[in-house]
């Protein structure tokens, strides 16, 4: 899977989870302008989850700051297989 | 940039909320008994404790603490691993592992630091931990210390947990699996569908400690917890406890069948690196948990004043936890409400703990009633009428 399609997959993940328009560029934080909570991080990550058919360890999470982290973090994943 | 200067947000929410209600930091001036205290110049009955067998004033293990204090002094000053294993430590592990029927017991000094050292020794960096979203601090915190790669599945949903598990396995067909749970959680007083996840455990070979916290004397006929009463203890891999709540006393355990848990003794840094039990907590431990084997009507009476303020609170539309049990939450939308009749029920008397967000489950606010088996039925009823004054938004 392309970067972009990450990109966009996350877009809808978001919009959906947030329930609002997201509008997301690489360097857009979860935290300061998502505005996204523990709990609502707990469901992004369930929705990534299914949605990718990854499983996400909760220990990255603290390395996530950003869309591309968050990003690069799905890619590696999906090459793991 | 000052070293408190990260708590700015904090510190402006707690200026908020303390110009809007005041103090909510409540300090016990004097304790009465089991289920009453005096705060704020005036007497309240405690309904926001963890007594649930009410014997922090129970003459026999007052007399057993005290005794203990005279012979074998008021500290151990020093750790498990040196000159803080006394004989009454090993028989308190002896009497544990007798109670559960396991081979081996562990003791710890609290029920944190028992899943601090268990979380973060047995299961490394090559294992993996999945854990219920809702599970206590302390196993958060215990394999964050060990580092174990750890996965969050929906609290109490076998089937998110079996789809994580399924994926898992896949990935790594070889690889230890810890599944981590409690028996009743803290906050909803909810039960974990025991005989479901012990399937899954079993269809996937992993493995699973629960954490019965505040199930232990509460739950099961002989008050072995949630395992004891779902009837799966020989499935359960490693139980997890606490002396704080129905023991009154402090403390933490661990007890499996196997015996190599011993070695943890050895390897785990929060066993060795802190000071062990007192000997009048262990004392006192150890008569709680004889009374729990020879006096069953305390659990009968715990249940008996759950049901009644479950059912009364139910009754006046509150919304609570899913089931009934001797934790009562009572859930509110507004974090503001909340803090509103917490304070409205304290100054009618009745003390409960509140649970604001992020600490509860799921964003909501909470007022956390609990029952004990001490409370008398005229206490139930003065807690019932306490909350029928608010409206339950
Ligand atoms: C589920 C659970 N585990 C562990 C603990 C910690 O127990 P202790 O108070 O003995 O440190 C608690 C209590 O706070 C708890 O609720």
């Amino acid at each position: 899977m392309k970067r972009e399609e990450i990109f966009e997959t996350l877009e809808e993940i978001l919009a959906e989870v947030l329930q609002k328009e997201v509008e997301i560029r690489p360097e857009t934080t979860f935290e300061a302008d998502l505005e996204v909570d523990s709990l609502k991080a707990m469901e992004i990550l369930a929705a990534v989850e299914d949605r990718f058919d990854i499983t996400v360890p909760i220990n990255v999470l603290n390395e996530i700051k950003t869309v591309a982290d968050f990003a690069e973090e799905i890619e590696k994943l999906l090459e793991e297989g | 940039m000052g070293i408190f200067d990260k708590f700015a947000r904090l510190a402006s929410q707690l200026e908020q909320v303390r110009a809007a209600f005041g103090g909510i930091n409540v300090v016990i001036e004097k304790i009465l008994s089991p289920t009453e205290a005096i705060v704020n110049g005036k007497k309240v009955i405690l309904a926001g404790t963890n007594n649930y067998l009410g014997l922090t004033f129970d003459k026999e293990c007052i007399e057993a603490a005290c005794q203990a204090i005279r012979e074998e002094g008021t500290g151990t000053t020093g750790s498990r691993m040196a000159n803080g294993t006394y004989y009454s430590h090993v028989i308190l592990e002896r009497e544990l592992s007798e109670f559960f029927d396991k081979k081996a017991t562990i003791v710890f000094t609290t029920g944190y630091t028992a899943n601090l050292a268990i979380l973060s020794t047995l299961v490394g960096r090559e294992d993996i931990v999945l854990l219920d979203a809702d599970c206590h601090a302390s196993i958060y915190d215990g394999t964050r210390l060990g580092g174990v790669p750890v996965y969050r599945f929906r609290h109490n949903d076998v089937e998110d947990l079996e789809k994580r598990l399924k994926r898992l396995r896949e990935k790594q067909p070889q690889a230890n699996i810890l599944i981590v749970i409690e028996g009743l959680y803290s906050m909803l007083g909810d039960r974990a569908p025991l005989k479901e996840i012990v399937a899954v455990k079993e269809r996937y070979g992993a493995y699973l400690l629960i954490d019965e916290a505040h199930s232990l004397g509460v739950l099961g006929e002989r008050g072995r917890g949630l395992a004891e009463e779902a009837g799966v203890e020989d499935k359960v891999d490693f139980i997890v406890g606490t002396f704080s709540k129905s023991l009154a006393s402090i403390g933490g355990y661990c007890t499996s069948d196997y015996e190599e848990l011993d070695l943890l003794r050895y390897a785990s840094r929060p066993y060795v690196f802190t000071a062990s039990l007192s000997p009048a907590n262990i004392a006192a431990a150890r008569t709680a948990l004889r009374i729990i084997r020879e006096r069953p009507e305390l659990k009968e009476r715990l249940w008996q004043n759950a049901l009644k303020l479950y059912g009364r609170l139910k009754e006046m539309g509150f919304e609570l936890g899913p089931e009934p049990s001797p934790i009562v939450a009572v859930r509110f939308r507004e974090p503001e409400r909340a803090l509103s009749v917490w304070k409205g029920l304290l100054e009618q008397g009745v003390y409960v703990n509140m649970v604001l967000p992020p600490a509860t489950p799921d964003g909501s606010a909470l007022l956390r009633a609990s029952v004990s088996a001490a409370h008398r039925p005229e206490q139930i009823e003065a807690i019932s009428e306490a909350f029928s004054s608010f409206s339950p938004a």
